[in-house]
C-alpha cells in the first residue's frame, strides 16, 4: 500500500512544531467545550413529532420525510442487539436528536464562523490542515455544517463535496439514488434505523470517472452538547476509474451523561475506482458509537480503509466491505484502544461475492486498566469468489492482568477454490522486553510506550502525520493515565 | 569509579545460581569472565543491570562507590552501565534509529536534533561497516545472530557507556562479523571499561583483556592475566569442575 500522505522533508522536519499542536488538540478535543448557544435545540426524548421537526426544519421534500418516518417505525420495531457491548444502560429518551448552533450554515470562509467554534476547530488543527494538504473540508457542530468548502479548480472538474442536507436539496436524484438503498438499507439494525429516522448533516462526495484527487477531503464532526446524539450520513460515490482519499475525525468533551453516536458510512466504488476511507474517532469516554460504515466495491476497485478508535465508553464499529465485482479488493487497518471503563467491540467484515476478490485485514488493539478490546470479524466467500483471497491478522496487547481481549471471527466460506487464512495473537508486553529497554536508559513508562507504540506502527504509518501523532500522543497520555 | 561485587549471592526461582562471587573492573581495565555454559555468568551480568527476574539474597554490588542494588536499570544505565545482551529482544515497529535516539536523549538529559543525531548514528554505524538502511530497520525483528551483535555494538558505540559488559558477543556469529564486531570494540575501549563474557577465547585473540576470571558453577575459582586464557584455550575447564 502507498502512502498518499507522505510530505517533502521540509515538512517532516517540523515534527516538534505540530507535537505541540497535537497536545493542544488533544486538551481541546477533551477539555474544552463551548457555551451552549443554538438558535434551536429539541427538548430530549424521541418521538414522531421529533422526526417531523428535523425535515421540516430542514425543508426536505417530501419523499425524505416519508423515508424518514418508515425508518422510525423500523426503529420502533428492532429489538436492541443483544449480542456484543452492552446497551442496556444506553437510554435513549435523554438524548437531544437535534440542536442548531447559533452559526451560518457551510460558511465558505472561517472568518463568517463565530469565534468560539471556529477557535475550537482552530485548535483542532482544521483550517491549518485544509491550508497545508487538503482539497476540500467539512467542519460539523452537533447537527449542522457550520463550514463546507473545496477548492475552487476541483468543482471545475465536477467533483462535488458537500454537507449531506445541502446535496439532498441540491443533488436529490444523486441522493434518492443512492442514501441508504442499496448499501445500508435502514432494516440492517436497530441503530442504522434510528439513523435513517434522525440523521442530520455529514458529507456528500462525488467523484466522476476517471477523475483522480491527489489531496485529501476532510470532514470533523464534534459533539459540543452534553446529553446530545450526533447523527451525521457519509455518502461517497467514486466513479469508474476514479480516485479520493477522504479523512473522518470526530471528538466530543467530556460530561457526566452519555452521548451518542450513530452516524452511517456508504461507500460506492465503481469499476477500476480507488478509495481510502481514513477515521480517526475520539469520543470523550461518556459515548456510546454506534457508527455504521459500507462500502460496495465494483469489478477491479479498491476500498481501504484505515481507523483508529479511541476514546468512547462503548463502541460497536464494524467496517463491511461487499466485493461485489471480479477483481475487487478491500484492505481493512485498525487500530483499537480500550482503557477504564471503555468497550471497545470493533472489526471487520468482507463478503467476497465474486471471482478473484482479495481482501486483507489487520486490526491491533490494546487494553489496560480493565478495558474490554474485543475484534469481531466476518468473513464470508460466497460460491461465485473463484480464487479469492483473505488474510486476517488480529493481534491484541494487554498492558495488565485485569484488562480484557477477545477475538471472535465468524468465517463462511461457500467456495473451495479460496485461499483463507486467519491469525490471532494476544500478548502481553514481556518483562524481558522492558528490562532491555530500561538498561538503555529508558524508564518503566517510556519502554511501555515504545512497545506500545511500535505495535501500533505498521498501521498508524498509513495515517496523515497530524492524525498519526495525534494518536501516538492519545495512547502515551492513556498510558501516563493522565486522560482519566 | 570502578564495580566492586562483594560476596554476591543470586536466586531465580527460588534456586541459587550466584553462590558468594567477589569481583572488580577498575577503570579502563578490560576483564575477561570465562567459564562453561551454566556456570552463572549472564546471570551475573543481568544482576548487575538489574534485571528484575534476579533475586540479590546477599552481597553488594558498587559502582562509582555506590552501591547499585536499589537502582532501577535506567538509573544503572544512567551511572554509565551497559550490557551488550546475548540475546537481544526484538522490539516490533521500533526503528533502530528512533530507538537509540530515544535512549541517547534520556541518558544525556537534553535533547539532539534529528540532523545531528542522524550523523553521530552514521558515523558510528560506519565504524562497524553497517549498511545506512539498518537504521530504519525494526530493532531485532529479523535481524540474523551477527546482525543482532552488531546493533549491540552500535548500541554501545551511540550510548558511550563507562562500563561495557559484553555478553557471549562472539557466540552466534560468523568469523567476518567477529572481527568487524571486534574492531569496533577495540576502537570504542578508550575510557572505557569492560568486561567480557565468554564462553572460550574466540574473542580474546582480538581484544586483549588485562585480566581474567574463572567462574564455575556460581563461583569464581581462579582468576590471573591474560596467559590464564590461553591455559583455557588448551586444555578447557576440567581442572576445574
Amino acid at each position: 500500500m502507498i502512502n498518499q500522505y507522505q510530505k517533502p522533508a521540509r515538512y517532516a522536519l517540523s515534527k516538534i512544531e505540530l507535537k505541540m499542536e497535537v497536545n493542544e488538540r488533544i486538551k481541546e478535543m477533551f477539555e474544552h467545550r463551548n457555551p451552549d448557544k443554538h438558535i434551536l435545540k429539541f427538548e430530549p426524548g424521541l418521538n414522531e413529532d421529533v422526526v417531523r421537526n428535523i425535515s421540516k426544519n430542514k425543508n426536505e421534500p417530501e419523499w425524505m420525510l416519508n423515508f424518514r418516518l418508515k425508518a422510525f417505525e423500523v426503529y420502533k420495531q428492532k429489538p436492541v442487539p443483544q449480542w456484543g457491548a452492552d446497551l442496556s444502560r444506553l437510554d435513549t429518551e435523554k438524548i437531544t436528536y437535534f440542536a442548531i448552533p447559533d452559526a451560518k450554515h457551510n460558511s465558505k470562509s472561517w472568518d463568517d464562523v463565530p469565534e468560539d467554534i471556529k477557535n475550537t476547530f482552530k485548535r483542532l488543527g482544521i483550517p491549518e490542515a485544509e491550508q497545508k494538504y487538503l482539497a476540500g473540508v467539512g467542519g460539523q457542530y452537533d447537527s449542522i455544517n457550520i463550514y463546507h468548502k473545496l477548492k475552487q479548480e476541483l468543482e471545475k472538474k465536477g467533483i462535488i463535496f458537500e454537507d449531506m442536507d445541502v446535496a439532498l436539496q441540491k443533488y436529490p436524484e444523486l441522493v434518492k439514488e443512492y442514501f441508504m438503498t442499496k448499501c445500508i438499507p435502514i432494516t440492517l439494525h436497530k441503530y442504522v434505523a434510528l439513523h435513517g429516522a434522525v440523521w442530520s448533516g455529514g458529507t456528500f462526495i462525488y467523484v466522476p470517472e476517471n477523475v483522480k484527487l491527489e489531496q485529501p477531503l476532510q470532514a470533523y464532526f464534534r459533539m459540543n452538547t452534553e446529553s446530545f446524539g450526533q447523527f451525521e450520513h457519509t455518502l461517497i460515490i467514486v466513479e469508474k476509474n476514479a480516485e479520493v482519499s477522504y479523512i473522518e475525525g470526530c471528538s466530543s468533551p467530556k460530561y457526566n451523561s452519555s452521548s451518542l453516536h450513530a452516524g452511517c458510512v456508504e461507500l460506492y466504488v465503481k469499476e477500476g475506482a480507488r478509495l481510502r476511507y481514513s477515521s480517526a474517532e475520539n469520543w470523550s469516554n461518556n459515548t456510546y458509537n454506534l457508527n455504521t460504515k459500507r462500502a460496495i466495491v465494483e469489478k477491479n476497485g479498491t476500498i481501504e480503509w484505515i481507523t483508529a478508535n479511541l476514546g468512547s465508553k462503548v463502541s460497536m464499529v464494524y467496517p463491511c466491505s461487499i466485493l461485489k465485482g471480479e477483481n475487487a479488493r478491500a484492505d481493512h487497518l485498525s487500530i483499537g484502544y480500550a482503557g477504564k471503563n471503555q468497550e471497545q467491540d470493533i472489526g471487520a467484515k468482507v463478503y467476497h461475492l465474486a471471482p478473484n476478490t482479495t481482501s486483507i485485514v489487520k486490526s491491533k488493539s490494546i487494553s489496560k486498566d480493565g478495558g474490554i478490546a474485543r475484534y469481531r470479524g466476518l468473513l464470508h466467500v460466497n460460491k461465485n469468489a473463484v480464487n479469492s483471497k483473505s488474510k486476517v491478522q488480529c493481534d491484541a496487547l494487554m498492558l495488565d492482568n485485569i484488562s480484557k481481549s477477545d477475538t471472535i471471527p465468524v468465517i463462511e466460506i461457500k467456495q473451495d477454490k479460496s485461499s483463507i487464512a486467519h491469525e490471532a495473537t494476544v500478548g502481553k508486553i514481556s518483562d524481558e522486553q522492558i528490562f532491555y529497554l530500561m538498561s538503555r536508559g529508558l524508564t518503566e513508562e517510556q519502554a511501555t510506550q515504545m512497545i506500545v507504540n511500535g505495535f501500533i506502527e505498521p498501521i498508524v504509518k498509513e495515517l496523515p502525520i497530524e492524525y498519526a501523532l495525534e494518536l501516538n500522543r492519545l495512547i502515551e497520555l492513556e498510558i501516563e493515565g493522565s486522560l482519566g | 569509579m570502578s564495580l566492586i561485587i562483594k560476596d554476591l549471592h543470586v536466586n531465580v526461582e527460588g534456586v541459587e545460581i550466584v553462590k558468594g562471587v567477589d569481583l572488580e573492573v577498575k577503570d579502563d581495565e578490560i576483564v575477561a569472565l570465562m567459564g562453561p555454559n551454566g556456570s552463572g555468568k549472564s546471570s551475573l551480568a543481568n544482576v548487575i543491570l538489574g534485571n528484575p527476574k534476579y533475586t540479590v539474597v546477599k552481597g553488594e554490588i558498587l559502582y562509582k562507590e555506590k552501591n547499585i542494588l536499589e537502582l532501577k536499570p535506567h538509573e544503572r544505565a544512567k551511572l554509565g552501565l551497559f550490557l551488550s545482551f546475548q540475546y537481544p529482544q526484538e522490539i516490533s515497529g521500533v526503528t533502530v534509529f528512533n530507538f537509540l535516539r530515544t535512549a541517547y536523549n534520556s541518558l544525556n538529559g537534553k535533547k539532539i536534533s534529528v540532523l545531528d543525531f542522524k550523523r553521530l548514528l552514521e558515523e558510528k554505524m560506519n565504524l562497524l561497516k553497517m549498511d545506512k538502511n539498518f537504521m530504519n530497520r525494526y530493532l531485532n525483528e529479523g535481524f540474523s545472530g551477527g546482525e543482532k551483535k552488531r546493533a549491540e555494538i552500535l548500541q554501545l558505540a551511540v550510548l558511550n557507556p563507562s562500563l561495557a559488559i559484553l555478553d557471549e558477543t562472539d557466540s552466534g556469529i560468523d568469523i567476518d562479523s567477529l572481527k568487524i564486531v571486534a574492531n569496533g570494540i577495540n576502537n570504542l575501549k578508550d575510557k572505557k571499561s569492560m568486561l567480557l563474557i565468554t564462553h572460550y577465547n574466540r574473542i580474546l585473540q582480538y581484544i586483549k583483556p588485562n585480566r581474567v576470571y574463572i567462574m564455575i558453577n556460581g563461583r569464581i575459582v581462579d582468576e590471573g592475566g591474560y596467559k590464564l586464557a590461553d591455559e583455557i584455550e588448551e586444555n578447557g575447564y576440567k581442572k576445574y569442575l
